[in-house]
């Protein structure tokens, strides 16, 4: 498979640059790579940066260093002119479908824009292409003249799905793009998204901070853990041998869904710390159960362990508490 | 069914205003008024035409309201300076929302500089009180009415300047913008495409309540005799008048003095309602 998008490096600090106290690391030194037709999961806990790392790929937010490579161009360093053309490249799709969607235009308005801002139909076209869109994310084409308030949250969610595939990108963004609906439309929302990249060759990056939907859709899953990755590999090795201990503690935490099933001890404590004032080394060693001196002075790397397997703990070879089997039987 | 168009202003406003008993009465009040503007121009008849022999009637059959010192009949001047007031109001509004949507709408788009150059503007605009700003402009100028309508919009536009920055600030980062500007939209169609149309509401408020200011300023500055000059009527310069004759003539004061009370408790009724209508914390 061809890498169409490489992240290297990527780092994205808010708040005051003279006050060092107030700074907050949304995003620390992410690198990865995205191949044609893969869907890369990222997942993390609320806050870790997901969403943040999303937004700096679509160029709506500037990181402070770092590359963004699309065909071998760096698009962080091209003026708002020069973007244009690869802003229909790249597009996203949103977590809230209730303000994803300009409630004051009407879904043809909504369709329609995209294709006039990149000049894809002329004005006799439009009308059937935006039928069409409809009708491939499973609408009804004669919807077009109702506004966003009319539709649930799955339509909704489905005319944004369309809204970015009327560009024909090459990369879709998908910022939790399930967690806000019911758990029997999101199973709708997946499976269009699957079929639409089987149809179209699509790259998806899938931010949730659900392990069950990652699990079915990625085939490749990233962890993300204050704003660093600590996990990257196939999502078959990631759910079967954990390498970093706070992916074990997340599968962990996944209830089992067996009657009189006692439940687990937490295999983690305490909070995750501040983004303002994260702890030195490691940012996990104040939780993890395998924590020793080094992992609060140095920051391990991520490295390879085999197979792509990218891991960022400096005790990575102990890691293994976690058994499917195991768990299933307990 | 499937054709059915529902507009937000239709389905969401309109629904809650008509059970506002009140603002339904200040939409009455403003409607009203406007038509007996129309019934002015279509009488034919001058408002200013002397007749001496007629002087300081009391309101009876012939003169329903009564005539002033000059025999000039007073309902007849009320209706034109209904006129007046409603083309104050409505002009100096119009232009104090332009100047404060274009202001706001730069400060809040682009922020940094921008926005601390323009709010910085709008503090010191806010720190000259209005009247005697007004005054003092006047003084240079004719005071003719379009001046008055010019000069009234150019002193009340930092409020609307400020609305509508909050509203830009907040609504710039909301999804349906991002996924616009994910396209590759210019600036200019998020301002006006994306963002103004969701940012009005409040201007509306704001716009309705201000043309009752505005109709106030104007009689106040006629009162004063700045503002629209006689023979001309307006409901301000019509007061003036009645003063002089308060102990003898209460009807000069009294009638002009309860159109401008009624129109601009039309235009607070109608504003409040707007705003109520608008308010998300109400749920019908």
């Amino acid at each position: 498979m061809s890498t169409v998008l490489e992240v290297k490096n990527l780092r994205k600090t808010f708040g005051s640059h003279r006050r060092k106290g107030q700074q907050l690391i949304a995003v620390d030194d992410i690198s990865f790579t995205l191949a044609a037709g893969e869907t890369l999961g990222l997942v993390g806990e609320s806050g870790c940066g997901k969403s943040t790392t999303g937004k700096i790929i679509l160029s709506l937010l500037k990181p402070d260093s770092g590359q963004i490579l699309f065909d071998g161009q760096d698009l962080t360093r091209l003026s708002q002119r020069e973007l244009k053309p690869y802003r229909r490249k790249l597009q996203m799709v949103f977590q809230d479908p209730f303000s994803a969607l300009n409630p004051r235009q009407t879904i043809g308005e909504i369709l329609t824009e995209p294709l006039k801002i990149h000049q894809l139909s002329d004005r006799k076209s439009n009308h059937k292409r935006v039928t069409q869109l409809l009708e491939q994310v499973g609408l009804d084409g004669e919807t077009l003249h109702r506004y966003p308030h009319e539709f649930s949250g799955g339509q909704r969610q489905r005319i944004g799905i369309a809204r970015a595939l009327a560009v024909e990108p090459q990369i879709i963004v998908a910022d939790e793009p399930v967690s806000a609906l019911d758990l029997s439309i999101q199973a709708q929302i997946l499976n269009l998204l699957s079929d639409i990249q089987q149809q179209q060759g699509l790259s998806y990056l899938f931010i949730a901070h659900d392990l069950a939907v990652i699990e079915h859709i990625s085939d490749r899953v990233a962890v993300m853990y204050l704003g660093r990755i600590v996990e990257l590999t196939s999502v078959k090795t990631l759910y079967s041998q954990p390498g970093h201990p706070y992916t074990e503690a997340l599968l962990n935490a996944i209830p089992k869904p067996e009657p009189g099933h006692k439940g687990q001890k937490p295999h983690i404590q305490g909070e995750v710390p501040s983004p303002l004032a994260p702890p030195p080394g490691c940012h996990f060693h104040p939780r993890c159960p395998y924590a020793e001196a080094i992992c609060r002075q140095t920051q391990p790397r991520l490295t390879d362990l085999g197979q792509q397997h990218l891991v960022a703990c400096h005790f990575s070879h102990k890691v293994g508490r976690f058994s499917p089997s195991m768990a299933d039987n307990s | 069914m499937l054709q059915r168009r529902q507009s937000f202003w239709r389905t969401v406003i309109w629904q809650r205003l008509r059970h506002n008993r009140m603002a339904l009465a200040g939409a009455g009040i403003v409607l009203g008024m406007f038509l007996l503007a129309a019934l002015a121009s279509l009488s034919g008849s001058d408002p200013s035409a002397i007749d001496v022999s007629q002087s300081l009637q009391p309101p009876g059959l012939k003169h329903p309201l009564g005539t002033d010192d000059l025999g000039r009949d007073v309902l007849l001047r009320l209706l034109y300076g209904a006129r007046i007031s409603l083309l104050v109001g409505f002009v100096a509004v119009g232009i104090s929302c332009l100047i404060g949507i274009a202001f706001g709408a730069l400060s809040g788009f682009y922020g940094g500089w921008v926005d601390t150059l323009i709010m910085r503007f709008v503090d010191i605009m806010l720190c000259f009180p209005t009247f005697f700003l007004i005054l003092a402009v006047i003084a240079f100028l004719n005071p003719s009415i379009w001046n008055i309508m010019i000069v009234i919009g150019m002193t009340s536009w930092m409020g609307v300047a400020r609305l509508v920055r909050a509203e830009f600030l907040s609504l710039r980062e909301r999804d349906f913008v991002l996924a616009a500007r994910a396209l590759g939209a210019s600036d200019l169609c998020l301002i006006f495409r994306h963002i103004l149309p969701n940012a009005l509401s409040p201007v509306l408020v704001s716009a309705t309540l201000g043309v009752a200011g505005a109709i106030l300023t104007e009689s106040a500055l006629s009162f004063l005799g700045i503002g629209v000059q006689p023979p001309t009527p307006s409901w301000g310069n019509m007061l003036i008048v009645g003063k002089q004759t308060l102990g003898s003539a209460w009807w000069l004061s009294v009638f002009p003095g309860l159109a401008i009370l009624i129109t601009v408790l039309g235009y607070n009724l109608l504003g409040e309602g707007i705003r109520d209508a608008l308010d998300p914390r109400l749920k019908d």
